[in-house]
């Protein structure tokens, strides 16, 4: 039921939990992410992340700079150069 | 034989430079826990972008299509050496190591009849690569103005790298830096940097994986950053073999001015003692003389 979201910076591993959604700035587009995503890959725009706990929950964002994100069999993989804490 | 004054002295100042030892000793200790979980911290994003990294080469592959900086410029005539040297010394044959390292891949590359440059990071690479090769540094990155570098000069470094690639200015590049095996072990290590290089294993073959834009794009765009990620990884390792030699240097520099001491206390002693009994002789033989 759950969507494993990673958020990782190369300084370190900034967010590894079980989410219901994740909606990711994609280059071409935001696109969200439910639990059991074909696999995607894409470039990722200067913008927020947000980042919704509970289904209707009120979404939590996080400022992301540079990088890519990836769905895969283990959950979404947000690879940021850089994140606003 | 020395003076009881001068002896004194001696211990005295080999004891300030105990003092000091120690103290650098116990600072690199401190700061080398902290340094060993940075680069700890920045290993999830290096797997992970190596783990995008190798579908993403397996996909697109040695095809025409293929950015540069994967496929390379096809000739294998002018060579970089990025040498990851520390900024600050008291941290044992660390650098010298590593210079040693940079020197044996400079003299088999020359022997190859290849032409070979460097590129410096840290300060403490500069004279004695300079002294052999001193025409042959094309320039050398400062990184001794930041308290601890982070992926900003990683970023400006492999800026400056991929601005010389695509400028012709060499064909390949490998990257030379200590890594970090524990506080006694740091082991020079080369690998090549740009073109990056494939991977082995091309895992991940059967999953359709959609792209967005597309995958050669993402590759483009991957391809700077993993560089970057490399830069950033061997300054992490930089950082916390500096400290793990240097704790270890300073270690048996505390150790060899204690055995010092020692030695000299007894020598101080000896003297000492020999000093009164000479004055025993003389009192007695003057009493015996009356």
């Amino acid at each position: 039921m759950a969507l494993h979201f990673e958020l990782v910076t190369p300084e370190k591993l900034v967010r590894s939990e079980d989410v219901h959604m994740v909606v990711v700035p994609g280059s071409e587009g935001e696109f969200g992410v439910l639990e059991g995503h074909a696999p995607f890959m894409s470039t990722i725009r200067d913008g927020a992340v947000q980042v919704y706990a509970k289904e209707g929950a009120e979404p939590e964002t996080i400022e992301v700079r540079g990088g890519f994100a990836e769905v895969g069999d283990a959950g979404l993989t947000v690879l940021a150069e850089h994140v606003e804490a | 034989m020395a003076s009881l004054k001068e002896l004194k002295g001696r211990i005295n100042s080999v004891k300030s430079t105990q003092k000091i030892t120690k103290a650098k000793q116990m600072v690199a200790a401190a700061k080398l826990r902290r340094a060993q979980a940075a680069a700890e911290s920045a290993r999830p994003y290096a797997e992970r972008l190596a783990a995008v990294m190798a579908s993403l080469a397996a996909k697109v592959g040695k095809s025409d299509s293929a950015p540069k900086l994967l496929a390379g410029t096809g000739s294998n005539q002018k060579h970089l050496l990025v040498v990851v040297n520390t900024d600050k010394g008291l941290c044992g044959g660390l650098n010298s190591n590593i210079v040693k390292e940079a020197k044996l891949q400079a003299k088999k590359l020359i022997a190859e009849g290849k032409d070979v440059q460097f590129y410096l990071i840290g300060k403490k690479g500069r004279a004695p690569i300079k002294r052999d090769y001193a025409s042959k540094i094309a320039k050398h990155f400062d990184t001794s103005t930041v308290k601890t570098p982070g992926f900003e000069e990683a970023d400006s470094v492999a800026n400056e790298l991929i601005g010389m690639f695509e400028a012709g200015e060499f064909d390949v590049a490998h990257l030379i830096y200590p890594t970090f095996k524990s506080a006694l072990a740091q082991d020079p290590t080369t690998v090549q940097l740009i073109p990056v290089p494939s991977p082995e294993d091309a895992a991940g073959g059967d999953a359709v994986v959609e792209y967005e834009p597309g995958e050669e794009e993402i590759l483009e765009e991957l391809l700077p950053r993993y560089v970057k990620t490399q830069i950033f990884g061997a300054l992490l390792e930089r950082e916390a073999s500096e400290q793990g030699a240097s704790m270890t240097a300073m270690d048996n520099a505390t150790r060899n001015a204690g055995d010092l001491i020692n030695k000299l206390t007894i020598q101080y002693n000896r003297s000492r003692q020999a000093a009164i009994t000479t004055e025993l002789i003389e009192i007695i033989a003057g009493a015996e003389a009356l």
